[in-house]
C-alpha cells in the first residue's frame, strides 16, 4: 500500500467506494407488483441484490484486480464506479469528491480522468463509425478548443501507441480482428489521457495468444502514463501477473482484499482459500482442491449473516447471524470473516 | 499482427461491392419495380413538360369535349390519348398532374411520420421509464383510432370551420399533416424496439462513459444503427399514405376536383361509371394500383435484403 507518500494528495485514495449497494427489481412496474394474498391486495417486490455493501479504496498508481465467480457483482461494481449504474445506496468518491450523485454535465470533467474498457470488443465499437470517427469523438468532446490538425495528430499518436497503424483510420470496426478491436477500444480510452481506467474483463473475449499482447499493452500504458486500474477478471493467472492488490468478491460482497503476493501465498478467507486451491498447477499430480459443498445462494434471497456461511467449513452460529465487516490483517490486507477475526483459522 | 492493405475505399466503391447491389442485380422483380417506379416518378415530376394540356388552366378545357373515350375505343379524339373526364380535361394530363399530387402527399406524410416517430421512438427507447410509458400509451391511443377516422374528423372540422375554399387552398399540407399525425406510432414502435436492442450494446455504454450528451448518443450512435427497419417501413408507409389520401379523396375529404389527385380522379369518374365512361375511374385506378404495387414490391425486397437474420450488415 502507498504508505510512503508524504503529501495528503498522494496518500488519499484515488477512488473510494463506501457501502455501495445495488438492487435490480425483478417485479416490473407498479401494477405487476400487486398480488392477491389471502384475500388481500398486497404490493410484492423482489430484487436481485447484485452488490450489497462494497467498501473499496483504490490507491494512485496501483492495479486493483477484482476477482470472483460469475454473478458475484464484479461488473456491477465497475459500472457503478463509471456512473453507468446509479447505486441503490452508498457513495462513490473520486479524488475526495462525491461523484455518484452528479449530473451528466457535472460529471464531464471526471469523464476525462476516468475511462473504461469493455469486455466484448465486437460490441464496443459503433459499427457505423470509422475508427477515425470513433477515436476523434472523445477528443473533440473534451477538447473543444483543439484545431482539426491537433485532433488528428492526437488520434494517430494514440493509434501508434496501442500498436495499430495510423493509416487504418478510415476503416470500420468490423474489418478488424478481435485483438485489433480491443486495441482500438483501448486507444479510445487512452485518447483523453485519463489517470484511472476501469477494465471490465478486457481480455476474456480474446484468444489466449492475443490475451498476453493486450495485457502487456495495458501494462505498458500504465508505466508510460502512471495509470491506475480497476481490473475486473475471473482469471487468476492474469491477477498474479497484473495486479498490485486483489479484491475477492462473493455474492455481492468483498470477502478479502490483499496485496497480490500475500493473497496468493497466504489466503485468509475460507472462500479465497478454496478459490486459490482450484488453480491448476503443473507440479500437481495430486491436487488438493478444497471442495465447497452446495451451490452459490441466489442473490434474490440473501442468506442472513455472512453470505458464505452455507458453504463454509468453519461456519458457526455467529456466522449465521452477524454480517462480518472487513478488518485489517497483520500482513497488509483486509478480510471479512468472523473465524479469522476470532483466530479460529489462520 | 496481420497487415492490412491501407487502400481507402470511397463511398461509391463500397456501394459497388455491397450486398444491396449484389442482390438487386439478382432480383428481376426488384429491377422491374424500380424501373416502373422511376418512370412513374419521372413522369409525375416532368408533368408540366410531358402533359399535352394543363388541367389547372381553365382556358385549355373544352367542356364540349367531355367524356371522350381513350384512343382505342370508337368515338375517340386523337387529341386526347386517354380520353377526357366529365369536365373535358385531358385524362392523361390530369393523371400525370394527379400522380404528382399523390406522390407529394405520400412522401410528405411519410417524412412527417418518420420525423415524429423517430424522435418519439428514440426518446421512449433511450430514456425509458415514465417517458417511455407516456409516449407508448399515447401511441396506443393513436393506433386505436383508424387513420381514416382521424382524417375524416379533422378534415370535416376544418372544412366546417374555414369553408371549402380555404380547404382547397391548403388541401396538400393539411393532408400531409393529417396522414402524418395519424401514422407516427408505426415508426415510434419500430424505432423503440430497435433502440432497446441497441441500447444494451457496449458501444452505447462506451459513448456514455465518454460523457457524450444523451441527444448525441441517440442521434449519432443509436439512430444510424436502427436505419434498416426505418428504411423498410418507410416504403410500406409511402404506399399506405398514398392509399389513405386516395381513400380520403374518394370520400370527398381529400384533394378538390380543381387540382385532382389520383384518388379524387377516381372519385370524380365513379359518378359516370354507370353511364359507360369507365375510363375516368379505371385508368387512374390502374396507375394507383401499379404505383402502390411497385413501392410495396421494392419494400419487400429491401426487407429481405436488410433482414439481419438473413444477412449481417
Amino acid at each position: 500500500m502507498n504508505s510512503t507518500a508524504t503529501s495528503p494528495e498522494a496518500s488519499r485514495p484515488l477512488l473510494t467506494l463506501k457501502g455501495i449497494e445495488k438492487r435490480f427489481s425483478l417485479s416490473g412496474d407498479f401494477l405487476e407488483q400487486l398480488q392477491f394474498k389471502g384475500g388481500k391486495l398486497v404490493r410484492h417486490q423482489e430484487h436481485v441484490h447484485a452488490i450489497n455493501g462494497v467498501d473499496l479504496d483504490i490507491q494512485r498508481g496501483e492495479a486493483l484486480c477484482v476477482v470472483g465467480e460469475s454473478g458475484c457483482g464484479k461488473s456491477t461494481v465497475a459500472r457503478t464506479v463509471m456512473g453507468l449504474i446509479t447505486p441503490s445506496a452508498g457513495e462513490v468518491h473520486y479524488d475526495g469528491e462525491r461523484i455518484d450523485n452528479l449530473s451528466t454535465k457535472q460529471l464531464l470533467p471526471y469523464r476525462r480522468r476516468m475511462q473504461m474498457i469493455f469486455q466484448n470488443p465486437y460490441a464496443s465499437l459503433n459499427p457505423r463509425m470509422t475508427i477515425q470517427q470513433t477515436l476523434e469523438e472523445p477528443i473533440r468532446l473534451h477538447h473543444p478548443d483543439w484545431s482539426n490538425q491537433a485532433v488528428k495528430d492526437k488520434v494517430s499518436e494514440v493509434m501508434t501507441s496501442v500498436g495499430i497503424s495510423a493509416d487504418w483510420g478510415p476503416r470500420y470496426g468490423h474489418e478488424f480482428s478481435g485483438g485489433q478491436r480491443q486495441r482500438i477500444a483501448i486507444a479510445r480510452a487512452l485518447a483523453v489521457d485519463p489517470e484511472f481506467i476501469v477494465a471490465d474483463e478486457p481480455i476474456s473475449a480474446l484468444d489466449v495468444s492475443i490475451q498476453a499482447q493486450v495485457l502487456n499493452l495495458l501494462m505498458e500504458a500504465q508505466q508510460r502514463s502512471n495509470l491506475t486500474y480497476l481490473f475486473i477478471t475471473h482469471d487468476l493467472a492474469v491477477v498474479e501477473h497484473f495486479g498490485t492488490r486483489v479484491a475477492v468478491m462473493y455474492l455481492g460482497r468483498v470477502c478479502e482484499v490483499a496485496p497480490t503476493a500475500t493473497l496468493f501465498s497466504r489466503p485468509r478467507h475460507p472462500y479465497t482459500q478454496a478459490l486459490m486451491s482450484a488453480i491448476p498447477r503443473l507440479e500437481d499430480d495430486r491436487p488438493q482442491h478444497i471442495r465447497l459443498e452446495g451451490e452459490v445462494p441466489t442473490p434474490v434471497n440473501l442468506p442472513s449473516g455472512c453470505v458464505f456461511h452455507g458453504r463454509c467449513p468453519h461456519a458457526d452460529e455467529r456466522c449465521r447471524q452477524e454480517i462480518p465487516a472487513l478488518i485489517a490483517t497483520d500482513d497488509g490486507g483486509q478480510v471479512a470473516c468472523h473465524a479469522v477475526e476470532e483466530g479460529r483459522i489462520g | 499482427m496481420t497487415t492490412l492493405t491501407t487502400r481507402q475505399t470511397s463511398r461509391w466503391e463500397r456501394f459497388r461491392d455491397s450486398y444491396l447491389l449484389y442482390s438487386f442485380k439478382r432480383d428481376l422483380i426488384a429491377q422491374v419495380s424500380l424501373l416502373v417506379f422511376i418512370l412513374l416518378v419521372g413522369a409525375a415530376l416532368l408533368a408540366p413538360w410531358l402533359a399535352p394540356m394543363n388541367p389547372y388552366d381553365l382556358a385549355q378545357i373544352n367542356i364540349l369535349a367531355s367524356e371522350l373515350p381513350p384512343f382505342w375505343v370508337d368515338g375517340s379524339d386523337p387529341m386526347y390519348l386517354m380520353g377526357t373526364d366529365a369536365q373535358g380535361r385531358d385524362l392523361l394530363s390530369t393523371i400525370l398532374y394527379g400522380l404528382r399530387v399523390s406522390l407529394i402527399i405520400g412522401f410528405g406524410a411519410v417524412a412527417m411520420q418518420a420525423t415524429l416517430g423517430v424522435c418519439f421512438g428514440l426518446l421512449a427507447g433511450y430514456l425509458g421509464g415514465r417517458v417511455d410509458a407516456f409516449l407508448m400509451r399515447l401511441a396506443d391511443i393513436q393506433l386505436s383510432f383508424s387513420t381514416l377516422m382521424v382524417a375524416i374528423i379533422v378534415g370535416a372540422l376544418f372544412k366546417a370551420i374555414f369553408g371549402g375554399a380555404t380547404f382547397s387552398d391548403y388541401a396538400v399540407p393539411l393532408l400531409v399533416l393529417i396522414i402524418g399525425l395519424a401514422e407516427w406510432p408505426q415508426y415510434a414502435r419500430t424505432v423503440r424496439a430497435s433502440v432497446l436492442a441497441e441500447k444494451g450494446k457496449e458501444y452505447v455504454d462506451a459513448a456514455r462513459v465518454m460523457g457524450l450528451p444523451s441527444r448525441r448518443i441517440m442521434f449519432r450512435h443509436i439512430l444510424p444503427n436502427t436505419l434498416s427497419p426505418i428504411f423498410v417501413i418507410s416504403t410500406v408507409q409511402v404506399a399506405n399514405a398514398i392509399i389513405s389520401e386516395a381513400a380520403l379523396s374518394f370520400l370527398g375529404l381529400g384533394m378538390p376536383e380543381t387540382q385532382p389527385s389520383l384518388g379524387s380522379l377516381i372519385k370524380s369518374g365513379f359518378d359516370y361509371l354507370q353511364s359507360g365512361s369507365w375510363w375516368i375511374t379505371l385508368i387512374p385506378g390502374l396507375v394507383l394500383v401499379v404505383l402502390v404495387l411497385v413501392i410495396n414490391l421494392l419494400g419487400d425486397w429491401l426487407r429481405d435484403v436488410l433482414n439481419p437474420r438473413l444477412y449481417k450488415g
